[in-house]
């Protein structure tokens, strides 16, 4: 897996993989004298979905508040679409094509379905001020040519019924669906979900394992999750990361990594002898 | 239709109307406190700043002259125009906005994630600076607002009421202007906030900042934004309070009257800044009609203090405010 090919491999069900996306070199995150990421280096490609798991506490979720901004990584680059990215605020990282959600999920709790979906698609609108403020041609025009987009991202995730609901209302299951919407409305060039299961009964977890895979079929969306449920990644992603302790201890096809001694001892403990 | 009554009635009108220009002020405090969970003490130096800056741009007046003219010994004190009000009310706007980027560079950007405490203090501290600021800018003398709104006795009312009672009632025709400025200022703030993307931004915003960030809203602009439009409501506020009672430093304590006015309608709620203000400038008129001549007068320095106490105990979100829940 080392040696793979700069330009792209094709999975075992076929779909072909791009170029590299976006590559994290020797990256690590400190909080005062506590280490959560150590020297972790990797890669995403184009079209693919990778996955991050580890034990609880492992650092997986730091390294994807390192990939959409919310940290700032003390050593190691990043680097998105060949450059590499300097420091930068979270919603600069958003306006870039990078769209995430969250493990405790940050909806706008008192706006509506539509209204939170709509706010993904703030980086595509182009009209200006005084275009808002007055309403004028441009801005009406806009609007309507983005709430059809919303609409389609409506339909494909299933959630025609409670478009108008407030936020605050909906059960767990479909404010996630919800907030993996409003992430697609942003047409993401990267996808990164935190834990999209976490939470979820069986049913639930089908329904959203079959949204990640038609969203990156459909749109050919490059998603990065992090997931701690074993079982779900292997069948979802075409490559996996595992952390542990803040370090790399595998990366490679789902079937390699679960056949990784140190991802066994990780997940099943050492056995002492 | 017996007197009594009919008095009453032209006091309650009287009290609507000022009611509303109690709701002008609320509505600013509104409208930062949604967008940031900032308590902006200085919403009323603000309506007193732009109205000083409005008088001062409209009439030519030197900023900084009287201390220009003790330095340097010089006698300067007016560039010799006037300007058409309409022209200085644009460039008063912009200054607000100018001022709204200033606050945000200075004072807020520093704060960012403080408790609320801290950043109430902080605008405790703004209040007194715009207050001096003002003052050395402008001067401390009381000064006579004019842009051109009607002024005086409504003639037309005033008929209209006497051939239908036999009794004409006294509306001012400032009041009935500041009542329809206002209805035109909330209807358009409710849409730009419901239909725009920015308005869509700042109610996010008010929502969830993580997420806000997430979906690319950059926090500082939408601060920005949302204090150059307390501002510019702070210049609407201004313009009217100036000119029925002038512009005077008192004009800042305006602000104080806003505070029964929001605990009534709710700190978040548009709507509720202006039924609160209706309610509370019409209740302190008729308790002052009915009960006044029974306690020995003097009620409307405390009525709306007093009603607002009530509110707090019984209703402490207001009569609009979100209830705040806690799942657990």
């Amino acid at each position: 897996m080392n040696a793979m090919n700069p330009e792209g491999y094709v999975t075992s069900d076929g779909r072909k993989i791009g170029g590299v996306l976006m590559e994290m070199k020797n990256i690590t995150l400190r909080f005062g004298g506590v280490k959560a990421i150590t020297d972790i280096s990797f890669d995403i490609r184009e079209g693919e979905i990778r996955a991050i798991i580890g034990p609880n506490g492992a650092g997986k979720s730091s390294m994807l508040n390192v990939i959409s901004g919310f940290y700032i990584p003390q050593e190691g680059e990043v680097w998105f679409r060949g450059k590499k990215r300097a420091p930068m605020k979270p919603y600069e990282v958003a306006q870039q094509g990078i769209a995430r959600t969250f493990q405790n999920i940050a909806l706008f709790e008192g706006m509506s379905v539509l209204d939170n979906i709509m706010t993904g698609r703030l980086t595509l609108m182009k009209s200006g001020m005084l275009d808002q403020a007055m309403w004028w041609g441009r801005a009406q025009r806009e609007e309507t040519e983005h709430r059809e987009k919303v609409e389609k991202i409506i339909d494909f995730l299933e959630i025609q019924h409670i478009r108008k609901t407030p936020v605050g209302r909906l059960p767990y299951g479909l404010k996630k669906r919800v907030e993996l919407a409003r992430a697609l409305a942003a047409e993401p060039k990267l996808l990164l979900l935190d834990e999209p299961m976490a939470g979820m009964n069986v049913e639930e977890k089908e329904d959203m394992c079959r949204f990640i895979l038609d969203v990156n079929d459909e749109f050919g969306t490059t998603i990065t999750l992090i997931e701690h449920d074993m079982g779900v990644v292997m069948d979802l992603s075409d490559r996996v990361v595992v952390m542990d302790y803040g370090k790399k201890i595998g990366d490679g096809p789902p079937d390699e990594v679960r056949a990784n001694p140190d991802v066994i001892n990780a997940y099943l403990g050492v056995s002492h002898d | 239709m017996p007197d009594q009554l009919l008095y009453a009635m032209e006091v309650s009108l009287n009290g609507l109307m000022a009611g509303i220009m109690y709701s002008l002020v609320a509505l600013g405090f509104v409208l930062i406190f949604k967008a940031s969970g900032i308590f902006n003490y200085a919403q009323g130096v603000l309506a007193l700043f732009a109205a000083l800056t409005l008088v001062g741009l409209q009439q030519g007046q030197i900023p900084f002259s009287h201390v220009i003219n003790a330095i340097f010994g010089t006698e300067l004190h007016s560039f010799g125009w006037t300007l058409p009000a309409l022209v200085a009310i644009a460039l008063t706007a912009l200054v607000m906005v100018g001022l709204a980027w200033l606050i945000e560079r200075l004072v807020l950007k520093h704060l960012v994630n403080q408790e609320p405490i801290i950043l109430f203090m902080a605008t405790i501290g703004l209040a007194y600076f715009l207050e001096g600021l003002g003052d050395v800018m402008w001067g401390a003398d009381i000064k006579k607002l004019d842009v051109g709104l009607p002024q005086g006795i409504s003639e037309t009312i005033d008929a209209i009421t006497f051939n239908a009672f036999g009794y004409g009632f006294f509306i001012d025709r400032l009041d009935i202007v500041a009542a329809v400025v206002a209805a035109l200022l909330v209807a358009s703030l409710t849409l730009f906030s419901q239909y725009t993307k920015y308005g869509r931004a700042l109610r996010a915003v008010a929502d969830d900042h993580q997420a806000a960030l997430s979906v690319g809203i950059s926090l500082r602009f939408i601060w920005v934004l949302v204090w150059s439009i307390a501002g510019f409501v702070a210049l609407v506020a201004g313009i009217m309070w100036g000119s029925k009672s002038g512009v005077q430093f008192s004009l800042s304590l305006i602000a104080l009257k806003a505070l029964p006015v929001l605990m009534l309608g709710g700190f978040t709620s548009i709507p509720g800044a202006i039924v609160g203000g209706l309610i509370i400038g019409m209740g302190e008129k008729l308790f002052e009609f009915f009960a006044g001549p029974l306690i020995g007068g003097a009620t409307e320095n405390w009525f709306a203090y007093v009603l607002a106490l009530l509110f707090l105990v019984f209703r402490p979100q207001g009569l609009f405010g979100e209830r705040i829940i806690e799942r657990v």
